[in-house]
C-alpha cells in the first residue's frame, strides 16, 4: 500500500490499477493514454497522472442525470462516439448514468421513476448534464417531457443537484434555438436556473474530451474545474483559438488565403480574410482537436465560425466575412464602404462650402486693419 | 490695436499633436489589420506582426494623450476648461451656437467673435471626445483578449459580454471613419477661420498665440 502511494506521488500509475483495467478489457496502453490525455487537457503537471488513475478507481462515482431539451443530440453523439481512447468504457461505464433519453433502456413511467429515485436518494449529491436550451415563451410549451415543461424540469432537477454541466452552445448560451428572432424564448441553463451551480462547456458540438476531463477533474478533486466570467472552465476556454492556431505564423507574416482553393489556401495560409473567427473565439480546439485529436476546422481548411461563443449565430455571422453587416444598410454594404462614404461625403460637403466661402467677401474681419502692399 | 493672447497652453498643443500623429498611424495600421491588402510571399516576414505592434504602441500613446487632455480640462485656462466644451449650458453659449451656425449657413455676415473655440467647434470636440473614449475602451477590450486573465481583460470583460466581440469590432471600425470625417471637417474649418478671422488660427496650434482685437470682443 505504501509503495502504491509513493508511486502515485511520483506520477506513476500503480501496476495493480493497470492490471485491474486489463481484466475489464482495457489495455494498459489505452488506460495510460487516457490518463495522460486527461492530465494534459486539464493542464495539470504530469505527476498528477497517478492521482487521476487512482481517482478513477476510487468508489466515489456520482449518479448522473443527462437531460436534453432544445438540442439536436449532437453533444450526446459527440460524447458517445468519443474514444479517447475508450472514454466510454472508462467514464460512461464508470459513472452511473441514471437517466439519458437517448441511451437509456427504460421508457415512459419507468424512466421518470428512475430519475425521481436518483433525485430523492442522492439529493444534493448527483450531477446533471444538460444538452439544449430551455424555451420560456408561452409558459414553456415548446418543449415538454412527460407532461412537464423543460423549464420546470430543469429547475427541479438542477435545483437540487450538486452541480450542473451545460454541454454544447445551446445549453450554455441559448445557441441556435435562441438566435434571433428566438420564437420559443429559448434561454441557457444558467438563466433558467439562476441559483444552481452551472459550468458551461459550449461548442457545437462540445468537445467530448473537455467533458471527460471535467468529470475526471470532479472525480480527482471532488469539485468542478475553475471557471471564467462566462462559467467556462479555464483549462478548455482560457486561450483564444487565434493565439494557439497552427496557421498563426502566416497571420503574423501577412500571408492570407483570399479564396477557397487558391494558391494561398493550398499552402495552408491564414484564413483571416475568409472570415475566420479564431481571433474572437476562446476554445482549446487547436490543441485538443476533435475526433480523437484527428483534426479541427482550421486544420481542415475552413475558418472558425466561433460556435462556442455566446450568441454565435447572431454575432459571428456572416461566417465568411470579418465584420458583421451594418444594421439598416444593404446586405452587401460593408462597414468600410459605408465609412469611406462618410469620409467622402464630408470632403465633398466641406469642399462645396469652401468654394462658397471663398467667393464670399462680406464676412472679412479686421478689414479696417488691412493694408495693401 | 491688435493684442497677442496666449490661448492654447503647451499641454493643449502637445496632446493635440500627439492625437494627430496617433490617429494617422492608428488609422493606417488599423485599416491594414481589418483588411490586410498586402499578401507577402516570404514566410519569414512579419508584416501583420509589425502593424499590430505599432497599432498597440500608438494606442497607448493615444490613450495617455486623451487622458492628459481630459485632466487638463480641470487645470487649464478658460479655453481649455471643460466649461468651454458645453456651450449649450449657458445663454451666451446658445447665442454663439446660433450665431456661428447662421454664419456657416450664409445667413449672417460675421461669426461671433471669440478668443478660444467657437461654440460649434466646442460641441464637435465634445462629441469627438466621446468617440475617442468609445474607441479606447473598445480597442483595449479587443486587445485584452490575448490574455483572458490579464488586467485589460478583467477591466473590459463587462463591455465584451454586453456588446459582443464582433459588435465591438464593428464599432471600433465605424468610429475610425467618423473620426476621419471629423478630421476632414476640422482641417477645413481651421483653414476657413484662418482666412476669415485673420487672427492666426492655424499658427496658434503651433505657437499658442492668437491676434485679438479687443474692440471686437
Amino acid at each position: 500500500m505504501q509503495k502504491q502511494e509513493k508511486q502515485v506521488q511520483d506520477g506513476v500509475i500503480p501496476e495493480e490499477i493497470l492490471q485491474r483495467w486489463e481484466t475489464r478489457g482495457i489495455s494498459r496502453r489505452d488506460f495510460m493514454k487516457f490518463c495522460s490525455v486527461m492530465t494534459a487537457t486539464l493542464a495539470l503537471p504530469i505527476t498528477m497522472m497517478g492521482k487521476i488513475a487512482e481517482a478513477i478507481e476510487g468508489d466515489n462515482r456520482p449518479p448522473v442525470i443527462w437531460m436534453e431539451f432544445l438540442g439536436c443530440t449532437g453533444d450526446t453523439e459527440a460524447f458517445l462516439r468519443a474514444n479517447q481512447p475508450t472514454a466510454i468504457d472508462i467514464i460512461l461505464d464508470y459513472l452511473s448514468i441514471d437517466y439519458h433519453e437517448t441511451i437509456m433502456a427504460a421508457a415512459g413511467h419507468q424512466a421518470e421513476a428512475a430519475k425521481r429515485q436518483t433525485m430523492e436518494k442522492y439529493k444534493g449529491k448527483y450531477l446533471v448534464i444538460v444538452e439544449g436550451s430551455i424555451p420560456t415563451a408561452e409558459g414553456g410549451i415548446h418543449c415538454t417531457i412527460g407532461g412537464n415543461s423543460a423549464l420546470n424540469i430543469a429547475r427541479e432537477v438542477c435545483g437540487s443537484a450538486l452541480a450542473t454541466i451545460a454541454v454544447g452552445s445551446c445549453a450554455s448560451f441559448g445557441g441556435i434555438p435562441a438566435a434571433a428572432p428566438n420564437p420559443t424564448g429559448a434561454i441557457s441553463v444558467t438563466k433558467a436556473v439562476p441559483g444552481a451551480t452551472v459550468m458551461n462547456l459550449p461548442g457545437c458540438p462540445l468537445n467530448a474530451t473537455n467533458l471527460t476531463a471535467s468529470i475526471v477533474h470532479f472525480l480527482t478533486f471532488g469539485k468542478l474545474p475553475a471557471t471564467d466570467s462566462l462559467g467556462r472552465p479555464k483549462f478548455a476556454y482560457g486561450k483564444r483559438i487565434h493565439d494557439n492556431c497552427e496557421r498563426r505564423a502566416h497571420f503574423d507574416a501577412g500571408q492570407y488565403a483570399e479564396g477557397f482553393g487558391d494558391a494561398g489556401h493550398r499552402q495552408g495560409w491564414c484564413l483571416y480574410k475568409l472570415g475566420c473567427k479564431g481571433p474572437e473565439t476562446f476554445h482549446n480546439c487547436p490543441t485538443v482537436r476533435y475526433n480523437e485529436g484527428t483534426s479541427w476546422p482550421v486544420q481542415a481548411g475552413h475558418g472558425c465560425i466561433g460556435c462556442s461563443e455566446p450568441q454565435f449565430w447572431d454575432t459571428m455571422t456572416p461566417f465568411y466575412k470579418r465584420l458583421p453587416n451594418v444594421p439598416g444598410f444593404g446586405v452587401e454594404a460593408t462597414a468600410d464602404k459605408i465609412g469611406l462614404g462618410i469620409a467622402a461625403a464630408t470632403a465633398v460637403a466641406f469642399g462645396a462650402h469652401g468654394v462658397a466661402s471663398a467667393l464670399r467677401k462680406d464676412d472679412d474681419m479686421e478689414s479696417d486693419l488691412l493694408k495693401e502692399d | 490695436m491688435l493684442q497677442l493672447r496666449y490661448v492654447w497652453e503647451w499641454p493643449v498643443r502637445l496632446t493635440h499633436w500627439f492625437n494627430v500623429i496617433s490617429l494617422i498611424v492608428l488609422s493606417v495600421t488599423g485599416i491594414y489589420i481589418g483588411d490586410p491588402m498586402l499578401s507577402v510571399p516570404q514566410t519569414d516576414s512579419f508584416v501583420m506582426g509589425w502593424m499590430r505592434v505599432v497599432h498597440f504602441g500608438f494606442a497607448y500613446l493615444f490613450a495617455v494623450s486623451v487622458v492628459v487632455r481630459l485632466l487638463w480640462m480641470f487645470f487649464g485656462n478658460s479655453h481649455a476648461r471643460w466649461k468651454a466644451f458645453v456651450p449649450w449650458a449657458s445663454k451666451e453659449g446658445w447665442r454663439n451656437i446660433i450665431g456661428t451656425f447662421s454664419w456657416y449657413t450664409f445667413l449672417r455676415k460675421k461669426p461671433p467673435y471669440v478668443v478660444g473655440h467657437n461654440a460649434l467647434a466646442a460641441m464637435a470636440y465634445s462629441l469627438v471626445f466621446i468617440l475617442f473614449a468609445v474607441q479606447i475602451v473598445s480597442g483595449f477590450a479587443l486587445y485584452g483578449q490575448y490574455d483572458p486573465n490579464g488586467l485589460w481583460a478583467s477591466v473590459t470583460a463587462p463591455v465584451l459580454n454586453l456588446f459582443s466581440n464582433q459588435g465591438l469590432r464593428l464599432t471600433h471600425h465605424m468610429i475610425m471613419w467618423l473620426v476621419i470625417g471629423f478630421a476632414i471637417h476640422h482641417v477645413y474649418s481651421a483653414w476657413l477661420m484662418d482666412i476669415k478671422e485673420k487672427n492666426g488660427t492655424l499658427s496658434s496650434i503651433f505657437s499658442g498665440y492668437k491676434f485679438i482685437d479687443p474692440k471686437d470682443l
